[in-house]
């Protein structure tokens, strides 16, 4: 079967971002930008599945402004077999998205979806659960483990106060949380074959989608400070600030 | 019309995030109702009738929600859906399960994590793991979103509203419950506590984690929560984790014990009302949001800590 991979191109998850002055967004000229790490374990899980045999071929889709090619690079760098850049300018909400995937899924006949569980630039967690919803497949959300066996998928889900695990039927929809995987590096070699692997492009008109964003961002402010503290210099001295406090 | 609340429970008891999701619920200003969908989820459904403010509570109850998966659930909430404007859910794994789903199915867009509600249309969120605050306004026809209950308090008992039974949807066998490995702890669950002890990579060991840090929180009565790192290296269980892609908490008091700081933790902690941070680099970036700061080891200071408090 084939599996479909989103990844999305996002601030590095290293950098401290900066809101802009007048409120408009979040400064991203000049930013360094990678891959979002959760879509890193998704490209990783995808090429285990590839190596373990159960997948015959993987297919990387971005959507975003021409530089999210370099995203999709990456992902062929570590083993992904061909891209597909859905080329859309400004904002994408996650519903559009999806809607974008969806038509993508009806070309391509995948037997499974595997998504990051959510991007850390707008923090939404809900483009595959919207996806899988589209489709009407089921879908496993927040994965730590995957194991594909015959026409099922059995994963287990990282839930509050434990795991879980579901079994889906094919094709389905999976969505990775950190623990899934460690994913590779790409090596320079395989940096230089990715250049040659093929990459699509295609736009949301030429899909038959409406990507026009529904939400209106009004403004984007800095998080309230937290006024500084102090050093205290024993623990005794710490509890009589806590009791001051009034927290103990 | 009116809002639509998905409980969050586990049949037997109501969790607190359904009470933090019903205040953001009423200051939308419409009628409330509460969905309890389960298995033998008749004393949760009770519980959440006893909610100050809510018109009534819907129970479905069968097989196919015994584990609130979410193909049945999203079912059940979009045949509902049509008699309400706001369907809104509690931001935890279950919440942020069902309701993209549901909202995909409406074909409207999703505001996930809501922090405040600025008009009944318009909210503050974070985004960037905490690092921006953004106000998104929505025009689609049904408002779906979540809630980060670490951003509201529960709504108070003393409410008494008709408990309904409505059918549960047939199980459309896209997906089947194999089995859960749920951690049993004594301790305050770590969403609500109202004071946390969280631990990180210093502490070294699993051992030590244990060593360390259950005295105090004992001392405490505190929820334990633990670093990424922490998680990472195996010192404590997977869902202690607090940050952006674990717990989002906001206790009165956070204690944060060999942890560097890190802005994935910073994102889970830093609406705590008065942090802690025990660590002996005085450059670790959690002595920027730290009320109270202690240089020293964590191993000498936690123990004398613990001391203190039990005199």
């Amino acid at each position: 079967m084939k599996i479909i991979v989103p990844v999305k191109r996002v601030v590095d998850a290293n950098i401290k971002i900066r809101v802009k002055a007048d409120a408009s967004g979040v400064e991203l000229a000049n930013v360094k930008m990678a891959m979002n790490p959760f879509d890193e374990i998704a490209v990783e899980e995808a090429l285990r599945l590839k190596e373990a045999g159960k997948a015959s071929e993987i297919i990387v889709v971005s959507v975003g402004a021409a530089s999210a090619a370099e995203t999709i690079r990456t992902a062929l760098a570590m083993g992904a077999d061909r891209g597909i850049l859905v080329k859309a300018e400004g904002r994408v909400e996650p519903l559009a998205v999806a809607k974008l995937l969806k038509a993508i899924v009806a070309r391509e006949e995948p037997g499974l979806v595997i998504l990051g569980k959510q991007a850390i630039d707008d923090d939404s967690n809900q483009t595959g659960q919207m996806l899988a919803a589209l489709l009407d497949w089921p879908q496993g959300t927040f994965a730590s483990k995957v194991a594909v066996d015959g026409g099922q998928v059995e994963v287990t889900r990282e839930v509050d106060g434990g795991l879980q695990t579901v079994s889906l039927a094919l094709p389905a929809v999976v969505t990775t949380d950190l623990r899934l995987n460690e994913p590779r590096y790409a090596s320079l070699p395989n940096i230089m074959k990715a250049k040659k692997k093929p990459l699509d492009e295609t736009t949301p008109e030429a899909l038959g989608v409406d990507a026009t964003p529904r939400l209106e961002i009004v403004s984007t402010r800095e998080p309230s400070g937290r006024q500084a503290g102090i050093k205290v210099a024993s623990a005794a001295e710490l509890v009589q600030k806590l009791k001051t406090a009034g927290v103990i | 019309m009116a809002t639509l609340i998905i409980a969050e429970h586990n049949d037997a008891h109501l969790n607190d995030a359904t009470a933090k999701t019903l205040t953001a619920a009423l200051a939308l200003g419409q009628p409330v109702d509460i969905l309890v969908a389960g298995k033998q989820a008749k004393a949760a459904a009770d519980a959440a009738a006893q909610l100050s403010g809510v018109r009534s509570v819907l129970l479905a109850d069968g097989d196919s929600l015994a584990e609130r998966r979410a193909e049945p659930l999203a079912d059940l909430v979009l045949s509902l859906a049509g008699k309400y404007d706001a369907i809104l859910a509690p931001a935890t794994s279950t919440g942020k399960n069902v309701a993209p789903r549901v909202a995909a199915l409406l074909d409207v867009m999703q505001i996930s994590e809501i922090t405040k509600v600025v008009a009944p249309d318009t909210f503050e969120r974070p985004i960037y793991a905490g690092n921006a605050i953004e106000t998104v306004q929505t025009s689609d026809k049904t408002l779906v979103a979540t809630v980060r209950i670490a951003a509201f308090a529960a709504a108070a008992t003393g409410g008494n509203a008709p408990v309904e039974t409505i059918a549960a949807p047939a199980d459309s066998g896209l997906s089947s419950f194999v089995g859960a490995d749920l951690s049993v702890s004594d301790r305050p669950e770590l969403a609500s506590a109202r004071v946390i002890v969280s631990g990180g990579r210093a502490l070294g060991s699993a051992d030590k984690f244990q060593e360390v840090i259950a005295p105090l929180a004992d001392q405490l009565k505190a929820a334990i929560g633990a670093s990424r790192a922490a998680v990472d290296a195996g010192y404590a269980a997977n869902d202690l984790q607090v940050g952006q892609t674990g717990k989002v908490v906001a206790p009165e008091l956070y204690i944060a014990i060999g942890i560097s700081g890190a802005i994935q933790h910073l994102a889970g902690m830093k609406d705590s009302k008065v942090i802690v941070a025990i660590n002996k680099d005085g450059d670790a970036p959690i002595f920027q949001v730290a009320d109270y700061g202690l240089v020293d080891d964590l191993f000498t200071v936690v123990p004398a800590l613990t001391k203190a408090l039990a005199n």
